[in-house]
């Protein structure tokens, strides 16, 4: 029971795996580019950015910036916990 | 931890200012060349790293204090989510400030980013304190190993 358990997800997954393998795009020929075109083409425009990707990290998608500031700032709380026990200063 | 040798000393005092400012060039210049908050930031917090490598622990916290690194990190943070709560009445992190320029880039035109460059100088000011604050916390964590284990054994000499 267990083995043809396995053996049928085994066989499921690889299926698949060689699905999304023939579905690509060839190397090097990606498909329809539009939502480069649109940001290339409208972020001097819109917001008057020279440098694209800080447009898009800070302006576009803002709201990613802030979740990666969240957790770089849980991460440093978290620290901060970890090693409480061999602070000197109260 | 006990300082390393001289050589290690000199180097720290010639090199160090220099990383200084280039992390704070990255910061500034971040919304027109490549960089911004996150890379500058890193960049400074290794100075905390060369310090305390190259001076020892000791003379180490008569110049950092760990709470300055704290605020630095909250208020970038708060700044960020002030600027980004301010657009709104459009969306969130919508750039307020940015006039729209509709024709092409002339020469010896420079566009101001708007709210990204404030934000860049915030988010830069957050991993300046939470980098540093990291490798305080931890050089501090290592008192658990005097205490509990016998203290520290082995540095370059």
């Amino acid at each position: 029971m267990k083995k043809s358990l396995f053996v049928a997800s085994a066989v499921i997954i690889g299926g698949l795996f060689y699905g999304v393998f023939t579905m690509t795009h060839p190397f090097g020929n990606p498909g329809k580019a539009v939502m480069d075109d649109h940001f290339i083409d409208r972020a001097l425009k819109d917001r008057s950015a020279q440098n694209i990707v800080t447009s898009l990290v800070f302006d576009y998608r803002g709201f990613d910036t802030l979740g990666e500031a969240a957790v770089l700032f849980t991460a440093v709380c978290s620290i901060g916990a970890l090693f409480r026990a061999g602070r000197k200063r109260s | 931890m006990k300082p390393m040798s001289l050589i290690v000393i000199t180097l720290t005092r010639v090199f160090s200012w220099f990383m200084i400012v280039f992390g704070a060039m990255v910061i500034m210049n971040g919304h027109h060349t490549p960089g911004g908050g996150f890379q500058g930031g890193a960049v400074v917090a290794t100075f905390i790293c060369f310090l305390l490598a190259a001076y020892g622990g000791k003379k180490f916290f008569t110049w950092v204090k760990a709470p300055i690194y704290s605020g630095l990190e909250t208020i970038g943070l708060l700044v960020f989510f002030f600027l980004a709560c301010l657009g709104l009445p459009n969306s969130f992190t919508y750039n307020f400030i940015a006039v729209a320029h509709p024709g092409e880039v002339l020469g010896g035109w420079l566009p101001s980013c708007g709210t990204i460059s404030l934000m860049n100088i915030a988010v830069g000011f957050e991993v300046i304190g939470a980098l540093s604050l990291t490798v305080i916390e931890m050089y501090e964590g290592t008192h658990m190993n005097e205490s509990y284990f016998g203290g520290e054994c082995g540095h370059d000499r």
